[in-house]
């Protein structure tokens, strides 16, 4: 790993204040920066260590919950507020990565993982995100876990995340700060496609800081799931995730939420399918339909056609087990 | 099985043989120095003033609580806690599997929560507790998971065994051992070649069973 300068200062502005120079990047739980700094994949001159900071509670709040980027995965996902009132996010984060890393992993940090795939990994291959210019190596690679939707000829990887899946259907909106004061943004807007700049992820901008996440509250606690479809039972990244949640009175579903993991460059949102369901009785004929429709635009590589169906299996029995039809 | 005691740590050793780019700037600057401005060069070289500024880029004090004893140690920002307990504490229970974070076998505990130490940078523990696979045992009495291990033959090669016990002794203090099915989701993080798996959740169950204190 090359040298790198280490510094941890002592309040949030000082922490601003030390990373606008080029070069620096903040270190929370470090579970994909370390990883990536040993690789030679990234090389910063300095960390900035944010751990101190005031920034991991779990608060109520009249509009929904907010939850600090210092949080840790394994506490939010134990967390009774978030299994009273978000269990969806509860149960992404319990599908994600290991207990070990769940117990350094934080909230912001999971958000600013890489969107990688093994060429990313690999100095040695062409890689568009790791070195701009050099080429796509997946592409007429070995494309087995990437994307289906949004990619570009320039990038095809997918965003790892279970937790954003989760945050992504729930409406959630991540609260940044920076020199020119904090700002709040979507989830869904959070996350970037590749397009013709693979190299970026999101749209935090250079120096700014994500202080937290926060949920409005909903009436999907009851009808929710997290299905997380992968080469081995638990520890392994998703080939297909799905994030559902439904809001049902009287048989019929009054709201609902729909994300997709492991199939694009950021947490891919079924807005469109989310809609067809409105209205329409909770059956596995509605489910269906509503695969059918977030389907839409897939496009499949050599190694991953496989997706093309399992994505639409992997929506419905979702919301099969959100709707208890099982 | 030898227990290493925690009072019996070396010293963090400064003047370790692997600092070979501080020997290396100590001598060209020595070498330098004398072919430019022989009298202040020699004074300066004496007075290890190059080494100092060699130093203080590289290396940072950090204290820390080891298996109940205090550590107060000069580390790279660069060095991992694994590197550290291994090759500066000669605490080498814990292992270097895969050194990515996907094996687990080097797995401590930090404050108490199971961690992968080949992802931790040491100067990020500074204030913290550690507990290594050495901090188990009381003395030559076992911890009640290591004598389940024994007793369950959970393990062939035994590489993965201490990243193992470590997270199985979270795994009942966290409450996740409540079932096989969830034993075995909570001990994913932690891979075992040989295949040890079955007699790893026996060996856990005997353990959450019998009510041992862990």
């Amino acid at each position: 790993m090359k040298q790198f300068q280490y510094i941890r200062p002592a309040t949030q502005q000082n922490v601003l204040d030390a990373i606008t120079k080029p070069g620096t990047k903040i270190i929370a739980g470090g579970t994909n920066l370390v990883d990536l700094m040993k690789r030679g994949v990234t090389a910063p001159d300095k960390l900035v260590d944010i751990n101190h900071l005031p920034l991991k509670s779990i608060t109520p709040s009249k509009t929904g919950l907010h939850i600090g980027a210092l949080a840790l995965n394994s506490t939010v996902s134990e967390n009774s507020l978030v299994l009273q009132k978000q269990p969806l996010l509860s149960m992404a984060l319990k599908a994600g990565a290991s207990p070990q890393l769940r117990n350094m992993a934080t909230v912001g940090g999971n958000m600013m993982q890489r969107t990688r795939c093994s060429y990313f990994y690999d100095t040695t291959m062409p890689c568009n995100k790791r070195e701009p210019g050099t080429g796509c190596g997946a592409l007429e690679g070995y494309n087995r876990m990437h994307a289906i939707f949004g990619a570009s000829p320039q990038c095809i990887a997918v965003h790892p995340s279970d937790m954003c899946v989760g945050l992504a259907a729930l409406d959630a909106v991540v609260v940044i700060a920076g020199k020119k004061g904090d700002r709040r943004i979507p989830f869904t807007e959070f996350h970037r496609l590749p397009g013709d700049h693979p190299e970026t992820d999101n749209h935090l901008a250079p120096g700014e800081l994500i202080v937290g996440v926060e949920i409005p509250d909903n009436n999907f606690a009851k009808n929710t799931y997290y299905l997380k479809v992968r080469d081995r039972q638990s520890y392994a990244f998703a080939l297909v995730s799905v994030a559902a949640a439904l809001d049902i009175s009287g048989g019929v579903i009054r709201n609902a939420r729909l994300a997709m993991g492991g199939v694009a460059h950021k947490p891919w949102r079924l807005f469109d399918a989310e809609k067809s369901l409105i209205g329409k009785p909770a059956t596995e004929a509605s489910f269906k339909h509503a695969a059918q429709i977030a389907m839409q635009g897939a496009k499949a590589y050599e190694y991953n056609a496989f997706k093309l169906k399992m994505a639409p299996g992997t929506i419905t029995e979702a919301l099969k087990h959100s709707a208890s039809l099982f | 099985m030898k227990n290493k005691m925690p009072d019996t740590l070396p010293e963090c050793d400064m003047e370790a043989p692997e600092n070979s780019r501080r020997n290396f700037l100590k001598q060209s600057a020595l070498i330098t120095a004398v072919a430019l401005t022989p009298a202040v060069a020699t004074k300066a070289a004496d007075m290890h003033v190059d080494e100092k500024i060699a130093e203080a880029f590289e290396k940072l004090p950090i204290k820390f609580e080891v298996n109940g004893v205090q550590q107060s140690l000069s580390v790279e920002p660069r060095a991992t806690l694994l590197d550290i307990l291994r090759e500066q504490l000669d605490l080498t229970g814990t292992k270097k599997g895969c050194d990515y974070g996907q094996c687990g076998a080097c797995t401590v505990h930090v404050d108490g929560h199971r961690v992968n130490s080949c992802l931790t940078l040491g100067v990020m523990v500074n204030g913290k507790k550690v507990t290594t696979i050495e901090g188990l045992a009381k003395g030559e009495e076992l911890h009640p998971m290591q004598e389940a291990f024994l007793k369950h033959d959970g393990f062939q090669c035994g590489y993965c065994t201490p990243g193992q016990i470590m997270s199985a002794v979270a795994c009942i203090r966290e409450g996740h051992a409540n079932s096989e099915t969830e034993i075995r989701e909570f001990m994913s993080g932690n891979i075992c070649r040989c295949g040890a798996y079955p007699n790893i959740v026996n060996a856990i169950q005997e353990v959450k069973e019998g009510g041992h204190a862990v």
